[in-house]
């Protein structure tokens, strides 16, 4: 029996604004610990929505979540954000890091919220992901300085510093070119088979779903294909 | 850590918008220093025109009143008990309003521990007499040394010192609005009558000016002994007994008690001059309505800028809710940058508006009926410090409250999902 990290049972999601639009029916699946998973499908199939659920960010939803074993139906907001903190690594499309910090500080921020670790000990790691990545020596500089491949593994060594159960992607080689998007796709694979990270990916690129593990093919707000490769 | 972390935050966003912080920070600086400036100078004011009259004004007053008897003979029949009695016919007798029994009254109250001190005084009419002319005046004979303690004499001495008037025998020390009519100098001799007619002559040794030009004009002082002379009484002659409290509010209370104890006349501060504390308390409240406007005007600055942060901030906060901050957390950050713009503009207010009051005070105010002022009047009051500096944190953190909690209910997923 593999551990499950993360399990959606029946999970169905409607917008309301102003017509009912069933954009999820009855999503069930579930990532073990060390997969490294993708999924594929149209634009507007519903992946962003579901990824959302998952993350935790979005709570309007039916059916079941169970991160780690534990529902995230009945968790407040302030819990919810705990988990996302400590258990959850996100990488999107956009970077979104802060320009008012520098890279090395970016990847610290979620380290010093978790604040399990003095502020010593959360630089010293968050330069082990730079390092991971290979961009150990951006660290000091700011993010209006590096270009986009590089600004896209500072938001992954963000997403690592508090080594999650999983990390997951909306698309996090969508906004590079190809030679970045092999770059950033070395680097999951790596992570998923140096460091044993467990992974979800979003993403539309065929020929990085293929590397991957499982690839789950969505359509029209139903998974329609779960194959492993 | 985590206060650590949250006001880290906080300060990478304000420095990222500078200059519009700087802007804000002025806001609120320039209210509490107008703040500061306005409650310095009108309390200055207030305690110039209270002074005018409290400093001069016992807070306690006791006196024998010339009334008539209150027991009239038919009172005394037992014919008519309940009746109502129309025949008054003992008039008020012959004698001067002295208060029996004052030696031992004044022994008493220097006992008091609620007595800062009392001083004993004579009041009786004049006429002045300078070759034809002859005005009415009061002439009060005083303690000297009680009196420059009690009620600052010597500072409406003008001309001469309050001093040569124990000094110099049979001196007296002229009201200086009555001095201009009768063309005397420091150094003449002037005639006096009482109002039973004994005539007395009295070296000027100095002028009085209390800035009121009526009282000027009829007031004099001799000393207590020199009065008792003039009159042909005995040392223990008193008519008026004057006390200062520590306590000024406990003056009606006290004055009911010595009335009883003593059998005087008494009469208290708030009494007697009841509307200047209305007066004081309008000024004092227009000010702190100025004031008061100024600071919510500054707080309406930092609503602004906090608007205009969190717009431009979106993304920040998205992925700040993204990685587990939670809404309280990002609550925080924004009442943080808000009570920082509040508290900088806040301190360096202060320090203007001490400063700019300082200026004030330094600005030459003279005028005839005040001879002791010399400046503008300032108070130096902490209290309006320490409201100045509650206010702006109060206003500016209403200010960050509607802005953080908008800030707080961002919903990361509208966000990400734009891009
Ligand atoms: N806030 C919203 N209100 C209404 N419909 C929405 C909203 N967000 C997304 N949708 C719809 O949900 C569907 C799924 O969107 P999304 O999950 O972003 O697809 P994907 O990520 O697969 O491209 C789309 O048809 C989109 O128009
Ligand atoms: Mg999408």
């Amino acid at each position: 029996m593999e551990e499950k990290i993360i399990e959606a049972i029946g999970i169905s999601k409607s917008f309301h604004d102003p017509l009912t639009v069933k954009v999820l029916t009855d999503v069930s699946f579930s990532v073990n610990k060390s997969e490294f998973v993708s999924i594929v499908g149209k634009s507007g199939c519903g992946k962003s929505t579901l990824l959302y659920i998952l993350s935790t960010m979005d709570t309007s939803y039916e059916g079941m979540l169970l991160l780690d074993g534990i529902s995230m139906k009945t968790k407040n907001d302030k819990e919810l954000a705990q988990v996302r903190n400590e258990k959850i690594g996100f990488v999107f499309q956009f970077h979104y890091l802060l320009n008012e910090f520098n890279n090395l500080q970016n990847v610290m921020l979620p380290g010093l919220k978790f604040g399990k670790l003095t502020s010593k000990e959360v630089e010293h790691h968050a330069y082990e992901k730079l390092k991971i990545l290979g961009i150990e020596n951006e660290a000091l500089k700011y993010p209006n300085q590096l270009s986009g491949g590089q600004k896209q593994r500072v938001a992954i060594a963000r997403a690592l510093i508090n080594e999650p159960l999983i990390i997951m992607g909306d698309e996090p080689t969508g906004n590079l070119d190809k030679h970045n998007s092999d770059v950033v796709f070395n680097i999951f694979k790596e992570l998923a088979e140096e460091y044993h990270q467990t992974l979800l990916i979003v993403t539309h690129d065929l020929d990085f779903a293929k590397k991957t593990n499982r690839i789950i093919t969505m359509q029209d707000g139903k998974i329609i294909k779960t194959e492993l490769s | 850590m985590k206060i650590k972390l949250i006001a880290q935050i906080a300060m990478a966003l304000l420095m990222a918008r500078f200059k519009q912080t700087i802007v804000a920070a002025f806001g609120v600086t320039f209210s509490i220093t107008m703040f500061i400036t306005l409650l310095s100078f009108m309390g200055g004011l207030n305690d110039l025109l209270d002074n005018l009259i409290l400093n001069r004004t016992p807070h306690i007053r006791l006196y024998n009143e010339v009334s008539p008897s209150s027991i009239q003979p038919i009172s005394k029949s037992e014919a008519y008990p309940d009746a109502y009695h129309f025949i008054a016919h003992v008039k008020p007798k012959n004698e001067l309003p002295e208060i029996r029994n004052s030696e031992a009254i004044i022994k008493a109250l220097r006992e008091d521990n609620n007595i800062r001190g009392v001083a004993p005084k004579n009041t009786v009419p004049i006429f002045y007499h300078v070759g034809e002319i002859s005005l009415t005046g009061i002439l009060d004979g005083i303690d000297v040394d009680a009196e420059n303690r009690l009620f600052t004499f010597k500072d409406y001495v003008v001309d001469g010192n309050s001093l040569d008037l124990k000094n110099t025998p049979n001196s007296i020390i002229l009201g200086i609005g009555a001095a201009k009519k009768l063309l005397v100098q420091v150094g003449d001799n002037i005639q006096i009558t009482t109002s039973n007619g004994t005539q007395f002559t009295l070296k000027v040794v100095g002028f009085f000016q209390s800035g009121m030009d009526e009282l000027d004009k009829i007031q004099s002082y001799v000393t207590l002994a020199t009065i008792q002379k003039i009159l042909g009484k005995p040392a223990s002659y008193i008519t008026d007994i004057q006390i200062k409290l520590y306590d000024i509010t406990k003056a009606p209370e006290l004055t009911k008690k010595y009335n009883k104890l003593f059998e005087t006349d008494a009469i208290d501060i708030q009494t007697a001059n009841a509307q200047f504390e209305t007066g004081s308390s309008v000024r004092t409240l227009i000010s702190y309505a100025v004031g008061i406007t100024l600071l919510i005007v500054a707080g309406f600055g930092i609503y602004n800028i906090l608007n205009m942060m969190i717009y431009e901030k979106m993304d920040s906060i998205a992925i700040l809710k993204a990685t587990g901050f939670s809404g309280k957390d990002v609550n925080a950050i924004f009442i943080t940058i808000a009570l920082t713009i509040g508290l900088v503009g806040g301190i360096v207010g202060l320090i203007f508006g001490f400063g700019l009051s300082a200026i004030i005070g330094q600005i030459p105010f003279n005028t005839a009926s005040l001879p002791t002022v010399k400046t503008y009047p300032i108070n130096y009051n902490t209290k309006f410090y320490l409201i100045g500096a509650v206010f702006s944190l109060i206003t500016t953190y209403m200010a960050g409250y509607f802005q953080s909690k908008k800030a707080s209910k961002i919903d990361p997923v509208d966000i990400i999902r734009g891009k």
